[in-house]
This record gives structure tokens, sequence and C-alpha cells, in this order.
């Protein structure tokens, strides 16, 4: 059968919706259209039991209650309301000299993390912004060393978005906990992909998105732990009081229903699909590695998700090698992807140098991906690099022994 | 976002990819000028090689390497068929916003165009500092310059 083209290979950008997801949306646009707050006819009672079948399905996965199960607009909402909600109610009062208290976080996490923070830092919190290692990751020992007497939040991802890295959850819960300090990890990437266990895991709040695990978008889930402790948060959203007042608005029941279903599948699945990508991410990765010389796997080689790679080509810019790759959709850390001339700040916080950040490439494999795709990738991506470097003053130079770094550029 | 049905053209099929030796070698040549401009940490280099006639002071030959994006390497592309047969003070009227139009590159890609004009001028000072006395290679000199 021939190959259907173009081949999608962004699955941490966003992933298509399983059509059993769609299926079980589908009556709650037009038959089970209620409003779930409608608490007196049958209509509003229908779409309850969705809203509650879905939170269910949610809380299996997290290993939590339904009732610490919040829904939301997605993870980025759940970012805010959890890091915000959250410093509110635990800010240090009266604000003394010390301010109102201090968040730990990382250089590496997603902006939806790290501008909330840097918004309570200006409105007087103080935050440290942890630097991992080239691995890419932060460890319990790096959050341990942050710590003050004045700790109030530690907001780190579970996986990271651009290279997969794993951080050590579960250790820097365990510190939390011990400590009394609130924990939050942003499980985007995580959670539906990788098993989650929020008490074995020490975790009080955890952001996740629907989009990510083959559900529809416009919807994500917060867990707010609720005994051991029982963490409050400041609703950012006010209203009807929907989410037992931590999230007002009208349920987005068709979306939440759709997120249901996909936590559902991603609970019974994950474990083989894992085992499957994994295997077709390790022959990418072998392939392009070998067939071409000066190529490296960023972030750390073993703790890191088994769908996504993130791979820098020396001597190559990503966007033109995306543009040479235009049938695989992929994503660059490239400056020349973003507005800015800037490359990829993660790719930057790990010190990997400027010139490799360019030339990096994530590829991101999903329930879809068929082993004949990771070969048309690997044959084209290889095609593509070795075109691009035939035309590559940089790749001349380093044949021909010259030190590029030694070398004084013209900035621009 | 899209591309110029030009700039894929380009990107595509380039026009004069390749040197007229090693950086070694090229260095050591009265008839050849150098221009690489860019920097790795920023996303593009450009490196542009003039072929010149030393008597005539024409562009025989042009040559371009790139490391960059596709509009980068257009720009750089398109650069070497216009200097071709150019005497080099023509190739100095080579204007940036010439690029852009014929490319059809977009605000953010302006750079790239930018670039490009820095390399045709950075190869053409090349030329010029290898041969002081040379056709046309007073033209530019800072004092007749300034004359104007």
């Amino acid at each position: 059968m021939a190959l259907k083209l173009p081949i999608y290979m962004d699955h941490a950008a966003t992933t298509p919706c399983d059509p059993r997801v769609v299926e079980a949306m589908l009556p709650y646009f037009t038959e089970k259209f209620g409003n779930s707050g409608s608490r007196n006819h049958w209509f509003g009672w229908e779409a309850e039991e969705g809203i509650d079948w879905a939170r269910e399905q949610v809380a299996k996965l997290l290993g939590a209650n339904e009732k610490e199960v919040i829904f939301t607009s997605g993870a980025t909402e759940s970012n805010n309301l959890a890091i915000k909600g959250a410093a509110e109610m635990y800010e240090k009062k009266p604000a003394g000299q010390t301010g109102r208290g201090h968040i730990i976080t990382c250089i590496i996490e997603h902006k939806a993390v790290l501008d909330p923070v840097k918004r309570l830092v200006k409105e007087g919190f103080d935050a440290t912004f942890l630097e991992p290692g080239a691995d890419g990751i932060v460890t319990a020992k790096m959050v341990e060393a942050a710590m003050r007497e004045d700790t109030i939040l530690v907001s780190l991802m579970w996986a990271n978005n651009e290279i997969g890295t794993i951080n050590e959850v579960r250790e820097i819960g365990a510190l939390c906990r011990k400590r009394g300090v609130i924990f939050h990890t942003d499980g985007t990437q995580w959670a539906g992909k990788m098993p989650v266990n929020v008490e074995q895991d020490n975790i009080d709040l955890l952001s996740m998105s629907s989009h990510k695990i083959y559900g529809p978008k416009g919807v994500g889930a917060l867990y707010v732990r609720r005994r051991n402790p029982r963490v409050r948060l400041v609703a950012q959203q006010d209203g009807g009081g929907q989410e037992r007042g931590f999230r007002s608005g009208t349920h987005n029941v068709t979306g939440i229903v759709g997120m249901g279903k996909a936590a559902e599948i991603a609970l019974k699945e994950m474990d083989a699909e894992g085992a499957r990508l994994l295997k077709l991410r390790q022959k990418m990765e072998n392939a392009l590695t070998k067939a071409i010389d000066v190529s490296q796997i960023n972030g750390h080689l073993e703790k890191r998700l088994p769908h996504l790679t993130n791979i820098s080509f020396g001597f190559v810019e990503g966007e033109g090698l995306m543009m040479a790759i235009k049938d695989i959709a992929c994503s660059s850390g490239s400056a020349c992807t973003s507005a800015s001339l800037e490359p990829s700040y993660v790719l930057k916080g790990l010190g990997v140098g400027d010139e490799l950040a360019h030339s990096s490439l994530r590829l991101s494999l999903g329930r879809w991906t068929t082993e004949e795709q990771v070969d048309f990738a690997i044959e084209n991506i290889t095609k593509a690099v070795l075109k691009l470097r035939a035309m590559s003053p940089l790749y001349d130079m380093h044949k021909e022994g010259i030190d590029l770094s030694k070398i004084e550029w013209a900035h621009h | 976002m899209a591309y110029s049905p030009k700039v894929i053209d380009h990107y595509e099929n380039p026009r004069n990819v390749g040197n007229f030796g090693t950086t070694a070698d090229v260095k050591k040549r009265p008839d050849v000028g150098v221009g690489i401009v860019g920097a790795p940490e920023c996303g593009d280099v450009m490196q542009l090689q003039i072929l010149v006639d030393q008597e005539t002071g024409k562009i025989k030959d042009a040559k371009f390497k790139t490391f960059g994006c596709g509009s980068a390497i257009a720009s750089s592309s398109l650069a070497t068929e216009w200097l071709k047969g150019r005497t080099i003070d023509e190739g100095l009227a080579i204007k940036n916003t010439q690029i852009v139009e014929e490319l059809s590159l977009p605000p953010v890609k302006i750079h790239c165009s930018v670039l490009a004009e820095d390399a045709i001028r950075a190869a053409i000072s090349d030329y010029k500092a290898k041969n002081p006395g040379a056709a046309g290679a007073a033209a530019s000199t800072p004092a007749s310059s300034a004359s104007r």
C-alpha cells in the first residue's frame, strides 16, 4: 500500500482525536446537549452523568478520587490555576520584607508554568529557576538545595515537551511532603502516556491536557489533592461556582466526555503503546545517528519518554531541514521557526550550543505511527541532511579541520 | 509559513552551489573574492565567492554555500545569479530590497536578504583588498566615496 503523505510526527504538539473519542462525544452535541447546572430536568441530569463518568475515568488514570479532578480548558489553565491559586492561598502573611513566599521551578519548564511564576514574582513572590544539567533532568537533590524557610510551592514538569526527559517526580514529591511544601507537576506530556499514581508519586497538584492523549482540544484537568494534606487554591475564575468553586463556567460537556473517553483508552492501552513506540523510536534514532556523523540526541539517553526524540544534526539549520522534509510534520528548535531570532530556550538551558540548537529536530510518534512511516522518515531525513550539508559552508570548514568555535563570527 | 514559489525553486534547485577551492586555497587566489557573513549561533552563515576577470573587473563566476533556512539559501542562490556577468562595481549596486522583492520574502525573512547583500559586499571588498590597483578597486575606498 502506498504511504499516505504527509506523515504526522509531531504528537508532542497535539494528537488526532481517537475515533472512539469522537463517537463518545457525538450524542452530547445534539441529543444530550443539556447544561449540567440545570438541576431540575432530565437534560441537565444527562449532561451531569456524562461529566461524572468522565471524571471517574480521569481519576482512575491518575490513581485519584473523582472529587480531586477539576476540569479546565486545558493544561495552560490548569497550570495557571495551580500555581497562582496555590501561591495566593499559601502566601506568607503579612507580606514582610521577605516577600510573599518562595517558589521553585526550572528554566526549561513550559511557558505556561514560567510565565505564571514570573507574574507572581512581579507581584511580590520570590522564585528560584533551577538549571538542570546537560541531561535536562531536575533531581530531588537540586530541589532540596534550593529549598528555603519561606518556600511555599514547587512546580516542576513530569516530562519535558521538547526533549522528553523525565524529572525525579516521586522523589521531589517526597521531599516536598516532608517539608510541608505544595508540589505541582505539569503532567501534560506524561499523564495518559505513562503510569501515574498521585499517592505513590507524592503529588499535590497535577495538570494535564486532553488533546495530547487523543482527546479533543479545549479541555484539560487539574488534580487537586483532598487528603494528607488537603490542598486549597484561590480560584482564578469566579462565577457560577462549578467544579466545587475552583473553576466557574458552564461545563464543556462534549469536551469533558471526550477527555474521559481518551483517558479510559489511554489507561488500557498505554503499556502496549509505549513499548511499541519505544521500539520505533530506537530504530529511528539508531539509523539516523549511524547514517549521519556529528549528530546528537539531546537530553538524557534513558530517562525520557518512549515516543519522543530530539536530535541535532550539526552544520544543518533546522528550518532549512524541515523545508527539505516537508512530507514529515515535526518541529525544530531553530530560531527561524519562531518569530524571534532566539533558538529553543530549552536546548539552550541544557547548554546545547546555539548552533546545535538551531540544528535540532523534534520527532514525536503516536498511536497510528507505523514502521513504514518511520522507515520513510529515516530515509528522507538522511537524504535531506546530506543534501543540505553539501550546501553548508560550516560542514566544509569542519572537514577542513577548522574549529568553528575559534572563528570570530560577525553577529547580527 | 508558506514560501513563495521562487524561494521554493531556488531552495530545491539552488544555482551555483560550491566554491573555488578550500578555505586555504581561495585565500591565496587573487582572482577570487570571498565573503563569509553571519554566525552559526544566529542560525545563518553565508559564504559567497566571486571569480573575477582581473583585466576587466567582470565577475566571471560566483558560487555560494549557506547554512540557514530556505529563504537564506534562496537569497544567496539568487545573489550568485545576479552577480555573474556584472563588474564588481555593478555588483555593489545589488540591494537587499531587490532580493526581498524578487523572492517575495515576508518581513520575518528580510534579514536573509540583508545577509545576502552583506555577503556580496564582503566578497567584493575581499577581492579589492587582494587587488588594490585593479579596475574599479578605488571606487569604494572610504576617501573616494566620501568625496562624492
